[in-house]
């Protein structure tokens, strides 16, 4: 396959930056997006240039660090999947592809393609965890009965990778569809209960202090994200407030 | 509590709670004023009823229009936070790909209304507090008849007002497409996210502003 890539660059924060076009020739349908990534900058380095700076880790849809909006969807034109599962035959030969950071104020740019998500994880640190002593003394597992019902959707919304693509994608920037997966992992479940209050509190007042806008129930974040977490999760974080807050 | 309606969450509430008083204001209205079509001496009387109740006018006529200040408002504060929270636009954005259009222009859909609502405000409800405050004349007469389905009848002579009234309902049948169900997952009920409410909202949502339509294009058309 032969693409045109609208590659957005930017050397660092400070920076303006800007699209830059690319040309990538013999590019396989089979390779995954960050594979045809890998080959555009061993060509620009091949050239003398400065590769394209894009995160990613696993490489195999589970870690929730790659990123991109492409063409216009953040993780590409799947469903479904994270931008490292997402494939070239996905795309035609001959096609211009657009490949931006996510974007939101409270996701700067770092350099190039890779923009800071450490606003999530002092929204995690606010309240998405549970205190326990693990010091060996932990309970066993099985002695809270917890219905197949709780335990199935607790572990749904647990399965966010907390990528931000629900941000990238909502026109408000909002994190909703990550802090209510968050929250509602715990809300489920009888472990979460002794410290659901603060938490909801807690992690929405950091959510907002971030900068992250106001959910407008588009649902463009469920359809975008990855794991599919359900928009109900986000209802489910709003009724958790107000239970808190009365 | 005045901690959570300074959250994110709880703006989206308080947003919430205003759209479900004017979406019930809203069926109101209409029931009054689809009576101008069957019954204009009904209509009349009931026009009256609510012109001079003390209740209606100094009790719920103030939260009326607090409700349709306060949603406004809230909403152009929502818009500019989220218009802050968006940094730079994206070069390509591909929105069809997964919402609807009414849920991603709510605010412009919401500016047609407030500008109907303006037009509104200067046809009916200015004279009306003209007649009966200032002029202090609450015998809603005129001729010895009771004068508002005349009044009704007569705005809607000119065209142009009918044309401006038609394009305002397809806006807020818009607007309602999307806020109805909006409104319940705004409140955390899911209730909104499964198909009997979606298809009540669907009617709700185009049964009233077509409602409103049929009665400015029936006065139009047949006196
Ligand atoms: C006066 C002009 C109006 C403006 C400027 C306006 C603006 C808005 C905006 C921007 C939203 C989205 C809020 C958000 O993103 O959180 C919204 C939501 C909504 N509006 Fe309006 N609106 C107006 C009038 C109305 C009227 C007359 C009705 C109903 C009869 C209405 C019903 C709703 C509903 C149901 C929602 C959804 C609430 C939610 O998502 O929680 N609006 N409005
Ligand atoms: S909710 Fe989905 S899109 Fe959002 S961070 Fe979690 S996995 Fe990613
Ligand atoms: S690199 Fe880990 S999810 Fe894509």
């Amino acid at each position: 396959m032969k693409l045109t890539l609208k590659i957005w660059r930017q050397n660092g924060a400070n920076d303006k930056g800007g699209l830059v076009d690319y040309k990538l020739d013999g590019v396989s349908p089979d390779m995954s997006f960050l594979e045809m990534l890998d080959m555009l900058n061993e060509q620009i380095i091949n050239e003398g240039g400065e590769p394209v700076a894009f995160d990613h880790d696993c490489r195999e849809g589970i870690c929730g660090m790659c990123s991109l909006y492409i063409n216009g969807e953040a993780h590409g034109p799947d469903r479904g999947v994270t931008t490292c599962q997402l494939h070239m035959r996905m795309f035609k030969d001959g096609d211009t592809i657009f490949i931006e950071p996510f974007r939101a104020s409270a996701f700067p740019v770092i350099k190039d393609l890779i923009v800071d998500r450490t606003s999530f994880d002092r929204i995690q640190h606010a309240g998405g965890f549970i205190s326990v002593n693990t010091s060996g003394n932990t309970q066993d597992a099985n002695s809270l009965p917890i219905s197949k019902h709780a335990a199935d959707e607790a572990m749904d919304a647990a399965t966010c990778i907390g990528c931000g693509a629900c941000v990238a994608t909502c026109k408000n920037s909002s994190a909703m569809l990550f802090v209510g997966a968050k929250v509602s992992q715990y809300a489920l479940l009888p472990q979460g209960q002794v410290e659901a209050t603060d938490r909801v509190k807690n992690m929405v007042a950091q959510m907002d202090l971030e900068g992250f806008g106001n959910c407008t129930n588009t649902g463009a974040c469920e359809v975008e994200c990855p794991k599919g977490i359900s928009l109900d999760n986000i209802a489910r974080m709003n009724r958790e407030l107000m239970k808190a807050s009365v | 509590m005045s901690g959570f309606f300074n959250s994110s969450i709880g703006r989206k509430v308080a947003m919430a709670l205003s759209a479900f008083f004017l979406m019930f204001f809203l069926l109101q209205h209409f029931a009054i004023n689809i009576l101008s079509i069957f019954n204009p001496d009904v209509f009349n009387e009931v026009s009256h009823f609510m012109g001079t109740n003390p209740l209606v006018q100094y009790a719920l006529q103030p939260v009326l229009i607090f409700g349709v200040v306060f949603h406004f408002v809230m909403g152009f504060v929502l818009e500019l936070r989220n218009k802050k929270a968006n940094g730079i636009k994206y070069a390509k954005n591909n929105g069809a790909a997964n919402s609807s259009w009414m849920s991603r222009n709510m605010i412009y859909s919401g500016i047609a209304i407030l500008a109907f609502v303006v037009l509104h405000f200067i046809d009916f409800w200015i004279p009306e507090i003209n007649t009966k405050y200032i002029v202090g004349d609450m015998s809603g007469l005129h001729n010895g008849e009771f004068r508002y389905f005349h009044e009704l009848v007569e705005k809607f002579e000119n065209p142009l007002r009918v044309v401006a009234y038609v394009i305002a309902f397809v806006f807020l049948a818009l607007h309602l497409l999307h806020g109805f169900t909006s409104a319940f997952q705004s409140m955390g009920a899911t209730a909104g996210r499964k198909k009997t409410l979606q298809n009540i909202g669907k009617a709700y949502s185009i049964i009233i502003p077509l409602g409103f339509i049929v009665i400015a294009l029936f006065h139009h058309f047949n006196h």
